[in-house]
């Protein structure tokens, strides 16, 4: 793969993913109330440079395909107090998700 | 207030300066400053070019964004382009296309959607200009992620019990646009007298259009 | 009873996890004030001059973001909007080599001197 490739994209819309639980210190565009998470993938964004990479002035390619991924409130956070079908969507990097 | 004989901004001063304002010149506005005249001089901009992005920022008011919703109000088909390609809807009625993936997500009577950026301000600027202090701000980034009916109230905003909400974090490349509930008792109206009802609030969710 | 101690005692558990100054959703706030306020022009001019340098591919918005994240918890809140943002463009603009420090620190002073001498 040359670098000015994308990464080949691994999921679907309609694919439960699962958000990594880790606590990597830069900078990450992965919100902390997130990760461990489960949802679905409403849709594929498109591949972009790495913005973890790019804050460092590095190209950040090869590109990393870009998700909106839809959770139930009820699944992020513990006390939740609206609707059982409320969401959030968020755009997440592939190399966050797990199948 | 004394009158303010402001010298041509952005061009290096090699006299006394007034400050913009009648406060005291701060550490950060000092750096503004510095850094701007310091750009100049190593010819990486120039005062023109300053100014006209200035003057392009102010062409950028949510009446972008408005005349963006009345014609998907109006018009059916560009209602599925505004929602296929966002985009391409806003460069087919004369707008930037503006730099980030457009996204626009229309509420209805089974779903109301909000918009917020929690980790910064991501916001559609090139059709809603600049955001407003509370879109920016700890109280609203932290709580209408997980509680944006109580946020919603805040701001007069009531949303039915049978209605879902969908909060959108602006984490990455996308941009949102809301396109609010087209208000009833609004049938014949043109497309100028629509965007008048479309406020820039009800472009980020936390309000409805205006009613007629 | 030592600080170490202490908190032992009560059960502290070590810190596991890593959470940036900037990464807030969901942490406790107040009421929202909905205020706004229009816009300074040394404010726009802080936003003109991101565009411009994003445009001639000087920085990055991500770069500008890193920077403002690196900033301490009490400077995040405390320093307003396009205060951090002229920080983080002017640390961006450093570690790219565009200004030095020198001739920043120079040019800062020089500044504040036209207006005390105006004052």
């Amino acid at each position: 793969m040359t670098q000015t490739e994308s990464v080949a994209p691994l999921f679907r819309a309609g694919d439960r993913v699962r958000v990594r639980e880790a606590y990597p210190i830069g900078h990450v565009r992965t919100p902390y109330y997130i990760r461990g998470k489960s949802g679905v993938i409403e849709r594929f964004c498109g591949a972009y440079p790495n913005p973890e990479e790019l804050a460092y002035a590095r190209p950040g390619l090869p590109k990393q395909p870009l998700y909106r991924v839809r959770f139930r409130q009820a699944d992020v956070w513990e006390d939740y107090r609206g609707k059982d079908e409320d969401t959030v969507d968020i755009e997440i990097y592939q190399h966050w998700l797990q199948p | 207030m004394s009158e303010h004989h402001h010298h041509d901004e952005g061009v290096p001063h090699r006299h006394p300066l007034r400050p913009d304002q009648d406060d005291t010149l701060t550490y950060w506005r000092a750096m503004e400053i510095a850094v701007r005249e310091l750009l100049i001089e190593k010819q990486i901009t120039n005062a023109d070019e300053v100014r006209s992005e200035v003057e392009a920022m102010d062409d950028r008011t949510p009446a972008c964004g408005g005349q963006v919703v009345a014609r998907a109000w109006t018009d059916p088909e560009f209602r599925k382009l505004l929602l296929e390609d966002g985009n391409a809807a806003c460069e087919a009625v004369g707008l930037e296309r503006g730099l980030y993936k457009l996204v626009a997500v229309e509420n209805t009577d089974k779903a109301h959607n909000v918009v917020v950026c929690t980790l910064c301000s991501c916001y559609p600027r090139s059709l809603l200009g600049l955001p407003p202090d509370w879109y920016k701000s700890r109280n609203y980034r932290s709580r209408v992620i997980n509680n944006p009916r109580e946020v919603l109230r805040e701001f007069g905003t009531v949303i039915d019990d049978d209605v879902v909400v969908r909060v959108h974090d602006s984490t990455a490349d996308m941009r949102y646009l809301v396109v609010p509930k087209r208000p009833a008792g609004t049938d014949g109206w043109s497309e100028t007298q629509l965007a008048g009802l479309v406020t820039r609030d009800a472009m980020i969710g936390v309000t409805f259009a205006r009613q007629p | 009873m030592p600080a170490l101690f202490s908190s032992f005692f009560a059960g502290a558990l070590p810190m596991k996890t890593f959470r940036g100054v900037h990464d807030i959703g969901g942490l406790p706030a107040d009421e929202l004030v909905p205020s706004e306020h229009d816009y300074a022009l040394w404010e726009k001019r802080v936003d003109a001059l991101m565009v411009l340098l994003s445009r001639k591919n000087l920085m990055t918005v991500d770069e500008l973001r890193r920077n403002i994240e690196s900033l301490g918890a009490d400077a995040y809140d405390k320093m307003g909007y396009y205060e951090r943002w002229i920080y983080a463009i002017t640390q961006t603009l450093i570690q790219r080599g565009v200004i030095t420090i020198d001739e920043l620190g120079s040019r800062i002073a020089d500044v504040q001197a036209r207006v005390d001498d105006a004052n």
